[in-house]
């Protein structure tokens, strides 16, 4: 049989049927929106008002306010800083570490540290929102009766910290989780022959584990850097206040284009987000690609 | 967000043609929503909606043959977050029956085709009918009024007032029948307080995080004391000389004298925050309106109860910036605004759902709602019957309404307001107020379009 890229041998009517619900579904859920939100875009689109009933066309406006504006390229600034220090520091170095140091213990501890740590991911994101506003408060808060700091607003004075720290909490568990996996990949073999030779524990893992999970490594970050780029949850915590000192990018927009109503200037920024998502994504799948050839 | 330009610019259908749909409906279903919950926010109209309103309106439907059903969808929300809940329902067709919103809201609402006028949703004859009309003074409807259109009942208004603390005052060798006359009085009062341990002199809501709070409670208020309005002969106040004054005093008062509270200002639960340190004997002075006697530290149906609310707080008129420096050569302003309820255009009872609303805005209805927990209505009758017997209320609606003043029903008003809660913000945790003043004016170009509509 030719080589015509058919192996399952369905033919391209069947192949296309099959295809079809997925490609439906992409485009209801995911083209279409994209689309609306580039025509949004470039229209003066608000959410109430007469602009909400008759939006103008605006051309290129809302891009050139929001890449002039300094509220927006405060809060990209935030955001790398945020997704550097939560994402690719935070929660990849913790996750490994988790990972790393429960190879070594025995088994009921690791259950235990695990189930703790998962159960940070899995808790809905409104009940550890509210379980840290009660930690971190400024009046009866859980962290300055522990630490005795008096009235120490942790969320107004370090705010970006704080949602720094928070989201590390919040997504170590998955690093963790893809690390010990890849971990069980490394030949215990190995192992034994690099401790055999006197190799020290960061001997062993920059020659030998790290080699091994390379892969791993770069698909975590890629996956957590993304979703960090993306993630809402911090408005719970802190609204992006004060001053905008937390408004990082998906804060920025809700605000933007929900409590201000500038829809427009809203999608106009949704979009430069979907442009530095992808770039983001390419860079890392060029990296993952480079690694295999 | 497709749907939500689709209808928004599909809305030429005239309401008139449809007010009479289902008119006669055997089975009917209809939803009130508010800001209001059992247990939290304004609990007492919420609890009056479920124990009272639907009951009453369903048996009364069932006697004339009708089987209703009225559900209820509470909120518990800031007023910002409600307001984009509610738009996001009326642009997408969705959402109660009867909705209640803010008066100021009505311009934005109306430009954006989400509500249409009264006339247009029920018909003209069946609006002229209800008989409540004349218990609403022309000045109250102005609430629910837009381009000279009613656009629903209005069911209230309100008015602010310099809450104090009477035991602090003790405490601070203060008079307990205080009467500031100038922004002066209010902050040798403050510097005081300031001697007490662990007390916060002065809370003047400023910044962002405290929404409408800020402006309402705090900016415009001190802005009438200088004798300006935010909005005069067709245009907005820029940076002039008198929105300086009042960036000033928040300067004085969030300061290196630290009279008031910075941090509590960027909080963003910085008002609930401040209605618990006031309960709590913890803050010495607040500008709020009615809303906090009656629903904050009522100590019955409060938020955060104030047992001895009679005999330990105290208030008086919001002076102007200096004896007879308000508007017309007053002593003292205030500030108010109206709550009203509006009918969702998109309903699919328009004749029952105008029905339940009249039933809402009946005086008995009215009565039945704060009989035990007095507020000022739109009612006239129900004024009369009500507010004598409790002394804020009779205070506010005799010395405080005749010279207060209303916001202007302008869809720019929202942005205009985020752009002084910045401001104010901004000289709160400590920019210059000349930097913040000039802040704004950009600000306000860029929202009015242009400065031939802006006076300085």
């Amino acid at each position: 049989m030719a080589d015509d890229g058919d192996v399952a041998g369905l033919g391209k009517a069947r192949a296309t049927a099959f295809l079809a619900p997925a490609l439906l579904l992409i485009s209801v859920f995911l083209v279409f929106p994209a689309l609306w939100t580039l025509y949004l875009g470039v229209t003066n689109f608000r959410l109430s008002g007469s602009a909400a009933r008759n939006p103008k066309f605006v051309g290129l406006d809302n891009y050139i306010n929001a890449l002039s504006d300094d509220r927006f390229l405060n809060s990209l600034g935030l955001t790398i800083v945020f997704v550097f220090a939560s994402a690719v520091v935070g929660q990849s170095v913790l996750g490994f570490s988790i990972a790393w140091t429960m190879t070594r213990v025995r088994k009921p501890v690791r259950a235990v540290v695990e189930f703790f740590v998962l159960l940070a991911w899995i808790i809905p994101s409104s009940v550890t929102t509210f379980l840290w506003y009660a930690l971190l408060d400024r009046s009866n808060g859980t962290l300055n009766a522990m630490l005795s700091t008096g009235h120490m607003a942790w969320l107004l004075q370090y705010p970006l910290q704080s949602i720094i720290v928070f989201n590390t909490w919040v997504g170590t568990a998955f690093s963790m989780l893809l690390f010990s996996s890849a971990l069980a990949s490394v030949p215990p073999s190995q192992m034994e022959s690099a401790r055999m030779v006197g190799a020290g524990t960061w001997a062993q893992l920059r020659d030998v584990v790290f080699p091994h999970i390379r892969g791993h490594a770069l698909t975590n970050t890629l996956l957590i850097t993304l979703w960090t780029f993306n993630t809402f949850t911090p408005y719970l915590l802190t609204a992006g206040g004060p001053d905008d000192r937390s408004n990082i990018l998906p804060i920025f927009i809700y605000r933007l284009a929900l409590n201000d109503g500038a829809l427009g200037q809203g999608a106009a920024i949704s979009l430069i987000m979907i442009v530095i998502n992808l770039v983001i994504a390419t860079v890392y799948l060029r990296l993952l690609k480079e690694r295999k050839s | 967000m497709g749907a939500v330009a689709l209808t928004a610019c599909g809305g030429s259908d005239s309401g008139a043609s449809n007010a009479n749909q289902n008119g006669d409906a055997k089975d009917v279903t209809l939803t009130i929503t508010g800001n209001e919950i059992s247990g939290g926010k304004n609990a007492a109209g919420a609890d009056w909606i479920t124990n009272y309103v639907i009951p009453k309106f369903e048996e009364a439907e069932k006697a004339k043959g009708v089987n209703a059903k009225v559900n209820f969808q509470p909120n518990g929300v800031d007023d910002e977050a409600y307001k984009t809940k509610i738009s996001l329902d009326l642009s997408t067709g969705q959402g109660a029956d009867v909705v209640a919103v803010d008066g100021i809201w009505l311009g934005e609402f109306a430009d954006a085709g989400y509500i249409k006028p009264l006339n247009d949703v029920v018909g003209k004859d069946k609006v002229q009918q209800w008989d409540g009309w004349k218990q609403i003074k022309p000045a109250v409807q102005q609430v629910t009024t837009y381009d000279g259109n009613l656009y629903g009942v209005p069911d209230g208004t309100d008015g602010r007032v310099v809450y104090f603390n009477k035991k602090l005052f003790a405490q601070a060798g203060l008079p307990s029948d205080w009467q500031p006359k100038s922004w002066n009085d209010i902050l040798d009062a403050a510097r005081k307080l300031k001697s007490l341990q662990g007390v916060t002199p002065l809370q003047i809501n400023a910044g962002t995080a405290m929404g409408e709070a800020a402006t309402m409670q705090g900016f415009l208020p001190l802005l009438q004391g200088t004798g300006q309005s935010i909005y005069k002969d067709g245009k907005w106040q820029g940076d002039s000389q008198q929105v300086q004054d009042v960036l000033n005093f928040y300067s004085k008062v969030y300061g290196p004298e630290k009279l008031g509270d910075p941090l509590l200002q960027q909080d963003a639960k910085g008002r609930d925050k401040s209605f618990q340190e006031f309960s709590q004997n913890k803050l010495g002075i607040l500008i709020e309106s009615d809303y906090l006697w009656r629903s904050v530290i009522n100590p019955k149906t409060g938020i955060d109860p104030m047992a001895d609310r009679d005999s330990t707080v105290g208030w008086a008129k919001i002076p102007a910036e200096s004896a007879g420096k308000g508007p017309n050569g007053a002593g003292f302003v205030s500030m108010s605004g109206g709550s009203a309820e509006v009918i969702n255009p998109k309903t699919k009872y328009p004749q029952q759902a105008w029905e339940l609303l009249q039933f809402m805005s009946s005086a008995d209805a009215i009565k039945a709602r704060i009989g035990s927990n007095p507020q000022i209505s739109a009612r006239d009758d129900v004024n009369a019957e009500i507010l004598s017997s409790d002394p804020l209320l009779k205070f506010i609606s005799t010395e405080v309404l005749p010279i207060t003043a209303y916001r202007p029903a302008l869809p720019d008003y929202t942005q205009v307001s985020a752009a002084l809660q910045k401001a104010t913000g901004e000289v709160a945790s400590g920019k210059s107020a000349q930097d913040a003043g000039s802040g704004y004016e950009k600000a306000l170009e860029g929202i009015v379009g242009g400065s031939d509509k802006i006076s300085k």
